[in-house]
């Protein structure tokens, strides 16, 4: 590699650091939070996208069918290198976690329990559930500004999260009325 | 036994249909993936079934991850590779496409207008998610206790989130939760 200057090209991962950074994402989430995870590296650590990109990616990356976390590789895999970002992505992210994956299987279909591996994901759970919370915390002071964005997103929480309706039903309702708030008006600022 | 490759052919129909159907989340296509795999084609007993579902939520990387094992299961580590691939390869090549749309139209009134309205739907779907995680891992006030100090920890202090949830996995290991 040559020294180049600060441009944007600069800023753009190569298929190897794509593929690692999804790597290490997924291998952090142990005891689940992939999401919480993927903004910790994408949006603080890489500052590769904004909160607001990330958080609107996110959504879609949910409407859209496939794993949510495997389309956010996608995603960003797609937006730095078309194909081969999009493949680099989703191979660092997956190739690992099926590996172990794998031999967690084999020693299940051998053995019928893992004993020490439930113990210590009791634990590894709840901080994985913290860091989703923190997630909610961090990214919620930033963009929770205002009544109608409060209401959204509380009317979000408690139909998806308290009344468990179906991700499809909660965003009929809401999204159209979010759109609606958000619509850029010409003049206005 | 049943003949392999017929079991292929099952895994590749199987899981290439259910990527498409897997709309909001892999784990919307768990129970039509528990139907067939338990009782179409019998690779497994119900108890397996859910006892692969348990390991692939905690094991690092994506949860969709059960088809790697219901394959594995199905037709060995060929199984494995092909159930994977096929459940990733048709939802991620929508993807591609909707990306693809996504960067083009960086400066239409709709992007604008998802990007600044999502984020507090997107924020509201995330506390319910980190909520009904909570309710499932079905923990007692101990549980309830490490979860809330380490939100505390991963929001006002600079600790690397990986140390946290090693320690609370430590934690789990000792017994104390």
């Amino acid at each position: 590699m040559t020294q180049s200057s600060p441009t944007s090209e600069a800023a753009r991962p190569t298929l190897v650091e794509l593929a690692w950074t999804f790597n290490h994402i997924a291998l952090a989430s142990f005891g689940g939070g992939l999401s919480a995870w993927s903004r910790e590296v994408i949006v603080v650590e890489k500052k590769w996208m904004s909160d607001e990109e990330f958080l609107s990616a996110l959504t879609m990356c949910r409407i859209l069918p496939g794993a949510n976390q495997v389309n956010m590789a996608v995603f960003v895999g797609t937006k730095f290198g078309g194909i081969p970002g999009a493949i680099a992505a989703a191979f660092g992210l997956t190739f690992i976690p099926v590996v172990i994956i794998l031999a967690l299987g084999y020693a299940y279909f051998r053995y019928n329990n893992i004993p020490a591996l439930q113990s210590t994901l009791k634990g590894a759970v709840a901080a994985a559930v913290a860091l989703t919370f923190s997630m909610a915390i961090k990214t919620g002071q930033k963009c929770l500004r205002g009544s109608v964005p409060l209401v959204l997103f509380a009317a979000t929480f408690v139909l998806n999260g308290v009344f468990r309706w179906p991700l499809f039903a909660v965003l009929a309702m809401i999204a159209p009325l979010a759109l609606v708030w958000a619509w850029p008006r010409k003049g206005a600022r | 036994m049943k003949d392999e490759g017929l079991n292929f052919y099952h895994i590749l129909i199987l899981f290439s249909s259910l990527s498409l159907l897997s709309i909001g989340g892999g784990n919307s296509v768990i129970p039509e993936m528990h139907h067939k795999a338990v009782t179409n084609y019998q690779w497994m007993t119900d108890k397996q079934f859910a006892d692969i579902f348990a390991i692939s939520q905690s094991a690092p990387g994506p949860s969709i991850l059960i088809v790697t094992l219901v394959g594995y299961k199905a037709a060995g580590i060929p199984g494995a590779i092909l159930a994977t691939i096929a459940m990733m390869l048709p939802a991620a090549a929508l993807v591609y496409l909707v990306t693809c749309f996504w960067q083009k139209a960086a400066k239409s009134p709709i992007r604008q207008a998802i990007e600044k309205g999502f984020a507090p739907l997107t924020v509201g779907l995330v506390l319910a998610s980190g909520y009904v995680m909570s309710r499932a891992a079905d923990h007692d006030w101990r549980g309830f206790l490490l979860t809330g100090i380490c939100t505390v920890l991963c929001t006002v202090t600079k600790i690397n989130p990986l140390i946290i949830v090693g320690a609370a996995g430590f934690i789990g290991w000792m017994g104390w939760v």
